[in-house]
């Protein structure tokens, strides 16, 4: 059937708490209506009320206790209602959960998933728009993970939940319910650490994540040359043997995200290109991405956006270089 | 699943403390059927009492017509105050010029007590950059990180302490903000230094969807006084002159050294949100009940005992509300023009070179890029 990303969590999250008693789903208004986005929509009623747990406002003991949960054996799911929330939870991610199977030689483990909805365009107040995952993928023991398609959203939340590290799993909210494709019932797994090779080509490569993979696509379609599509999917650990190989094939790369240019994920792509692949590179990497600025409240939000004009435009001037 | 919480396995002989040890009183001033004893009505000028009044039509005509706004599509998500009339407005009566109030969006009247215009107010829930510039200008600002704002609500009252200011600093907030770290850390820090701060929770007794019994195991939030060593009070947020006698109160203690954890007790009678549907999650019946409890319908019965209701004419009174509404409304449709430099501005002091070359090259792009335009679109209005 064809389903949107939202549908696709909410069937990662029911079919890994029906094989796994260990799964427990919990965050702010996630039981009783089954969170801002519906994702945990029918899961209390389906798995109980000791399963499915409403918390207090509190990111901090959420994601803490998820790192206790997991420590005590559980498989805790949490929801960080936004990610404009988690900062003060940063210190849970960064001081236990990324570090606890390495401050204990291995004898403890914090198999956690946090989720979050990422990402501008919802015309909401301040803190609901950002994309953060350069600041979290920069914490070693994480991993980040970003869905763009409703396939790839069931099978990455599985292996998230089956993960023996954290995750930190952000979700693209600007296209929960944007883009419908068809999700399996059945169980499989998309590897976590894979990036996706979208589109094959030879002229250029052009890398991107999340709710930017649709703009992306729609800027390459525009585009009257041979593109080769990368969806990131893992931001940390990247999968540089994808991103490395396709840009040795092509020579030329335009990495996109929405994210603030400085200190942006694409700084480290652009860093592995020319560690692993500069003498193939015919022209320099362009980075199409956010400003260096907060993203503007909801009036000029739009602003803000790398839209396909501004990718394709890169694009072309990576290809005429 | 269920935790072992049977209390007679339990057999106890240290000296052990619970809360149910300290019952917390509700303050009162007005009961529910809207009787009261003169000896305990705050010492306020017929017109002081007209004015609270007055003041509380504000803030239901502004709750309402913002929704109005909203669903026109004129407005981005705004949350309804209905309800918490008395509280907001009881407790922004009580500060005085100089006074530094924090919020989190549901306290504008008294914000506008503060001289916060009414336009800057909706220019703020139109997304509007700007609109806190203006209010910052009355030392006001909404914070949307819930509870983040309240240890730096802490730091402005050292910074009266250290600079012989003789105002306060309140922050007012919801009883979810209550269960966050920031909140803890804030309340505590302020007792250890005899900070001037108040801080103000509007105990609405929901958080979207979370009711306050699972929000805390607390019975009340004025009862965390005593764990941070400063005063508590929880006051009836539906009396308008129990919650600003009580504040006046307040603010002596903190411009004498006490900071003060303020819990005043209301409902949310509508939903979180433009964006929450809370027949999802709450049965009419309760909020039939505290629809009840309405706080203006109590003030007005107070009114009339007191005489003083021959001297409100309540249509004139709704009308000319209504009309500074439509006005500020008005002046926020012609707030601008708004150009994208605005964007850049405000992230430092200055433009450092690399936002300067990202703003040169947005403008190029904006002019050079045929159809860039056609994916933006400027919302609601601004
Ligand atoms: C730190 C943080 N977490 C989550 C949210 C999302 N959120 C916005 S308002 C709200 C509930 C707030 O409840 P309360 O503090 O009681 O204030 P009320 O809305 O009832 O006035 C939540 C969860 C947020 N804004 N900030
Ligand atoms: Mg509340």
């Amino acid at each position: 059937m064809a389903e949107t990303i939202i549908n696709a969590i909410n069937m990662a999250l029911t079919e890994e708490m029906d094989r796994d008693d260990r799964v427990v789903v919990f965050g702010e208004d996630v039981a009783e209506t089954g969170g801002v986005f519906r994702a945990t929509e029918g899961l209390k009623e389906q798995f109980g009320g000791d399963r499915v747990v409403d918390t207090p406002l509190s990111e901090i003991a959420i994601t803490g206790g998820a790192v206790g949960l997991a420590v005590f054996g559980l498989r805790p799911v949490a929801e960080i209602q936004f990610s404009g929330f988690l900062p003060p939870a940063f210190d849970q991610l960064v001081t236990h959960a990324s570090r606890m199977r390495w401050r204990t030689r291995g004898q403890w483990s914090a198999p956690m998933v946090v989720r979050t909805p990422y990402g501008a365009g919802i015309r909401a107040l301040e803190h609901h728009s950002e994309s953060l995952e350069g600041a979290y993928a920069h914490v070693p023991g994480l991993r980040v993970v970003i869905p763009s398609t409703p396939y790839d959203t069931k099978g990455l939340l599985k292996s998230a939940i089956r993960s023996p590290d954290p995750v930190l799993f952000m979700e693209p909210k600007h296209i929960y319910r944007s883009i419908r494709e068809d999700v399996p019932d059945e169980d499989y797994e998309v590897p976590i650490g894979e990036a996706a090779v979208r589109r094959e080509g030879e002229d250029i490569t052009v890398i991107s994540w999340g709710a930017m993979m649709q703009k992306t696509l729609e800027a390459v379609d525009r585009i009257d040359a041979d593109v080769e599509v990368i969806d990131l999917r893992t931001i940390s650990p990247m999968d540089r043997e994808t991103v490395v190989a396709s840009v040795q094939k092509t020579g030329r790369c335009a990495v996109v995200h929405e994210a603030p240019y400085s200190g942006g994920w694409a700084g480290e792509i652009v860093g592995t290109l020319n560690d692993e692949a500069l003498m193939y590179l015919e022209a320099p990497v362009e980075r199409v991405t956010g400003y260096d600025i907060p993203v503007p409240l909801l009036s000029m939000e739009d602003y803000y956006i790398p839209h396909p004009p501004r990718i394709a435009a890169a694009i072309e001037d990576v290809l005429a270089y | 699943m269920a935790p072992n919480t049977s209390e007679a396995a339990v057999d106890l002989d240290a000296p052990w403390i619970s809360q149910e040890d300290l019952p917390v009183e509700t303050y009162q001033i007005i009961d529910e059927d809207g009787t009261y004893d003169s000896a305990d009505v705050p010492d306020l000028a017929d017109e002081e009492f007209l004015d609270l009044y007055r003041w509380m039509l504000v803030e239901k005509r502004y709750a309402e017509r913002m929704i109005k706004l909203q669903r026109r599509g004129q407005m981005g998500t705004v949350g309804s105050s209905r309800g918490h009339e008395a509280s907001i407005v009881g407790s922004g009566y009580a500060l005085q010029d100089g006074d530094w109030l924090l919020g989190m969006g549901r306290e504008t009247s008294a914000m506008l007590l503060r001289d916060v215009s009414l336009r800057d107010i909706i220019l703020f829930w139109r997304g509007v950059e700007d609109a806190q510039r203006f209010l910052t200008e009355q030392n006001c600002m909404i914070g949307i990180s819930v509870g983040g704002y309240l240890p730096m609500t802490t730091g402005i009252g050292w910074g009266m302490n250290l600079t012989d200011s003789d105002s306060v600093v309140t922050a007012h907030f919801g009883d979810g903000a209550t269960s966050t770290g920031a909140f803890h850390e804030a309340v505590n820090f302020a007792g250890v230094l005899d900070a001037p701060a108040i801080f103000y929770c509007q105990n609405n007794q929901w958080a979207i969807s979370t009711p306050f019994e699972k929000q805390t195991n607390a019975n009340t939030i004025a009862q965390r006084g005593l764990g941070y060593g400063v005063h508590g009070i929880r006051a009836d947020g539906n009396d308008v002159l129990a919650v600003y006698d009580a504040m006046r109160e307040a603010r002596k203690l903190a411009r004498a050294g006490h900071p003060v954890l303020f819990e005043a007790l209301t409902y949310r009678t509508e939903g979180h949100s433009t964006s929450d549907d809370p027949t999802e999650y709450r049965e009419r019946d309760a909020v039939e009940e505290w629809l009840e409890r309405d706080p203006i319908e109590r003030y007005e019965s107070f009114l009339k005992s007191k005489g003083l209701w021959d001297e409100v004419d309540k249509d004139a009174l709704v009308a000319e509300v209504d009309e500074e509404f439509s006005a500020a409304v008005e002046a926020a449709d012609e707030y601008g023009p708004r150009d994208v430099d605005e964007l850049f501005e405000y992230v430092y002091d200055d433009l450092p070179p690399i936002l300067q070359e990202q703003l040169d090259e947005m403008e190029r792009e904006l002019a050079e890029l045929d159809d860039l335009e056609a994916y933006i679109e400027r919302r609601p209005k601004g």
